[in-house]
């Protein structure tokens, strides 16, 4: 059995209550002094023993950001963040490798078994010697708090030419590529929360696939937010070269906590000459209890430029945690013929709120982009789709496609849609519907009659709609996205 | 008490905009094991109403009277525990769920009254094999299966739907809500089967229908004819005949 199944289905078996995934560890933490400064930002680099590039980088984002102020547009309340009241580092503290299981913090490996990752799983994460040939498909790069535990298969990527590693070592032993590519897709100085991520980003991931090579694995990520008050800054850069193709998981659970947690991830994908790059996302960070306390503030940028022609770009997304998420995945089709692809599935219950959305900006010729938006509000939450269409004078023959339906639980949530197109090539097309629907009695009582429970009904009928999505995962995270869809809906109707 | 299904003096009401308006207003109706019974009546007697507070519809507000199954208070189970405790409904006007594949739908539904059961669940291998088989003596194309629930399907595909849940369901009381209007001579004989496949000693229906020519087919052991939210008149299968030929009209009359 892959280990992922296996990681799954133990998941599935820990029988938590509300939040499944909620708990905390609590292992000796190496920790920053409260507070954003030049002196905490030249701290973050010596620790990750950063050559001087990277440090002035950082130190001139810090400059941009302390000039920018946080947006407003957004339709999400939130009390004022206070960035000076949070630690912006934080590592487990080193040991020396370990041989076995059995050296390894028996605090770590407790989080690993709430995590349900089984045994050899562990021992990979946990950074102990893999018995040869023992393989597995999907391989992991755990973000424990901020410092990645372990990297896992690299030797199988390393015969394919794939680099897939930690960024801040990637910082160290890929300069160039770093160098060449940190920044170009999304700037420091793109928004508040990028600016604030490229001064403080402590890791995240790098991902290489040279020309002409079909990364042999999917590579997946989770991340966890562990310690108190600490803002998790990931940054993720992934180079796909000409006619390479990568598929890459991102899964999200995050512990329990009482107080709001931010979280202000960059990602970054570049594809060359007929690369394809497609990223998928299981999001689902605490979102707070039912009266919408605590949860995690997920303000995220994530971008990716479709450089050559023919380059594909697809970004999958289920999104059904956060107390707010801010999550905007876009397509820079520059190559001619470049294609852009958006699906998402947007969740939000209780007191969540969600304004998602995607930005598909046409620059070269016949260039295509789908988008495709799900959006689900139960409870009192309230989710707003914002989508921008552009379309720039030299994409002639450019076409985008866009569908947005909002299902509706209950009548004291809210959908809104706000499309945004702009278009200044009259040979574009440019498509859009949306529709907005809610859960019948009738489909209910239908379902319940042959037998199901009303929770199973809701969860097959917001699978249903949800299903153009899905399809788009890879197997494995499509049937966790069901359960997650499930999961985060009960008790949202009867 | 010992009965198999036993309704009595059943009233129920519905809230419409605001206003109260009571539709059933006394039905008592006794269906022993093994036997068919049928209920015909004028349109707006209240048939699906009684259909659906058998099946536990929220909407409909029950405001006396009492209806037991197998001895057990219908009335205080929710609606998937009478499906579990063996009771379906064959809709007069099937529900579509959009997106949702009808295989994973059917068993979805096996599955969940099979463990309320105390069965085995199926897995996806053995339950195509079954429902293919079950649409195929239903003479169902075999992308039926395939297709979004009811979504988009012709009304006598609706309703060969209705009898392949069923028949896959495995209820010891089916309801069919004129599952019968709408099909062709043909269609007609092959849902008249299919409810025939299921009749056991230890099965029970209440099929509601406006027409003799399915009664041909199901041979049933009672007819009952509603009006204004009451069973005025039973009799045996000759009733059905004479309602054919004469209408309601008469009956209606002769109790009025
Ligand atoms: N949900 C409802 N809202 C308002 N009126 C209803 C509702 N359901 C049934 N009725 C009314 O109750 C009466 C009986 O309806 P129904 O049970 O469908 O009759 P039948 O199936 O015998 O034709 C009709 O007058 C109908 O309009
Ligand atoms: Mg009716």
């Amino acid at each position: 059995m892959p280990a992922v199944t296996q990681t799954r289905e133990a998941v599935e078996k820990l029988g938590q209550s509300t939040y499944k995934w909620g708990f905390e560890t609590d292992i000796e933490m190496d920790m920053a002094p409260k507070g954003l400064n030049e002196d905490i930002i030249r701290l973050i680099s010596s620790r990750k023993e950063e050559p001087e590039w990277m440090l002035e980088w950082r130190l001139a984002a810090y400059k941009t950001w302390q000039a920018m102020t946080e947006p407003k547009w957004a339709k999400v309340a939130y009390p004022p963040i206070d960035y000076q009241d949070a630690h912006y580092y934080a590592a487990p503290r080193k040991k020396p490798g370990p041989k076995s299981l059995d050296e390894v913090d028996p605090e770590l490996l407790r989080t690993y078994e709430k995590l349900g990752i089984p045994l050899h799983e562990q021992a990979l994460l946990a950074g102990v010697e893999v018995p040869e040939g023992e393989r597995m498909p999907v391989a992991v790069d755990a973000v424990f708090d901020s410092v990645s535990v372990a990297t896992t298969f690299r030797k199988t990527l390393e015969e394919a030419g794939v680099i897939f590693c930690p960024i801040s070592e990637a910082v160290k032993e890929h300069p160039d590529l770093v160098r060449k590519y940190l920044g170009t897709v999304v700037p420091a100085g793109d928004n508040f929360f990028s600016a604030l991520n490229s001064a403080v980003f402590t890791d995240g991931s790098f991902v290489y696939v040279p020309k002409g090579v079909r990364c042999p694995m999917e590579l997946s990520t989770y991340f966890r937010i562990n310690a108190k008050n600490t803002g998790q800054f990931e940054r993720t850069l992934i180079v796909v070269e000409e006619g390479a193709s990568v598929s890459y998981l991102e899964g999200c659970t995050a512990p329990m906590r009482d107080e709001n947690q931010l979280h202000a991830a960059v990602v970054e994908l570049v594809a060359m000459d007929d690369a394809s790059i497609k990223y998928s996302t299981v999001q689902n960070w605490y979102p707070g209890d039912e009266n919408g306390r605590g949860g995690i503030y997920n303000f995220v940028t994530k971008r990716g430029a479709c450089r050559g022609a023919r380059s594909k770009i697809s970004w999958t997304q289920v999104e059904t945690g956060s107390a707010i998420t801010w999550k905007y995945p876009s397509c820079i089709l520059q190559g001619e013929g470049s294609v852009g692809e958006f699906y998402s599935v947007a969740v939000t219950n209780n007191h969540q709120q969600a304004d998602t959305g995607t930005k598909m900006i046409h620059l070269g010729r016949n260039t295509r982009s789908t988008i495709i938006a799900k959006t689900i509000s139960a409870g009192r939450s309230d989710s707003t789709y914002r989508g921008l269409v552009r379309v720039q004078p030299k994409a002639s023959g450019a076409r985008n496609f866009t569908q947005c339906d909002s299902l509706l639980i209950g009548d004291q949530c809210g959908a809104h849609t706000v499309p945004y197109i702009e278009s200044r090539n009259m040979n574009a097309r440019i498509e859009h519907e949306a529709t907005t629907s809610k859960i019948s009695e009738d489909q209910l009582f239908y379902c319940r009659q042959r037998g199901l429970s009303e929770e199973d009904a809701v969860g097959l009928i917001v699978n249903g709609f949800c299903r153009d999505v899905l399809k788009e995962l890879p197997m494995e995270f499509a049937v966790e996205a069901q359960k997650l869809l499930q999961i985060s809906l009960e008790g949202s109707v009867g | 008490m010992s009965q198999f299904l036993e309704i009595s003096g059943l009233c129920a009401r519905i809230d419409a905009d605001g206003q109260e308006k009571q539709i059933l207003r006394g039905v008592d109706l006794s269906i022993p094991p093994g036997e068919v019974h049928v209920i015909m009546g004028p349109n707006g007697s209240g048939k699906s109403t009684l259909s659906y507070v058998l099946a536990g519809r929220e909407d409909y507000e029950v405001t006396a009277g009492t209806a037991t199954f197998h001895g057990q208070d219908l009335l205080a189970m929710e609606p998937e525990e009478r499906a579990a405790a063996g009771l379906f409904l064959a809709f007069q006007s099937p529900i579509e769920l959009p997106g949702v594949n009808n295989a994973n739908f059917l068993r979805t539904a096996v599955n969940a009254v099979r463990r309320a059961r105390g069965q085995d669940e199926l897995d996806a291998v053995a339950f195509l094999k079954m429902a293919r088989e079950a649409a195929k003596a239903l003479s169902m194309a075999p992308d039926m299966l395939k297709r979004n629930v009811n979504v988009g399907f012709s009304g006598g595909e609706k309703k060969r739907n209705e009898v392949l849940q069923m028949t896959l369901l495995q209820p010891t009381f089916a309801i069919l809500d004129e599952t019968d209007s709408g099909l062709d001579v043909d269609a007609l004989r092959i849902v008249a089967e299919g409810v025939n496949r299921l009749r056991a000693p230890t099965f029970s229906a209440l099929v509601i229908t406006h027409h003799q020519k399915l009664l041909d087919y199901l041979v049933p052991d009672r007819i009952h004819v509603m009006a204004r939210g009451r069973i005025i008149l039973s009799g045996g299968p000759e009733l059905a005949r004479q309602i054919d030929q004469e209408g309601y009209t008469k009956f209606l009359a002769e109790v009025a």
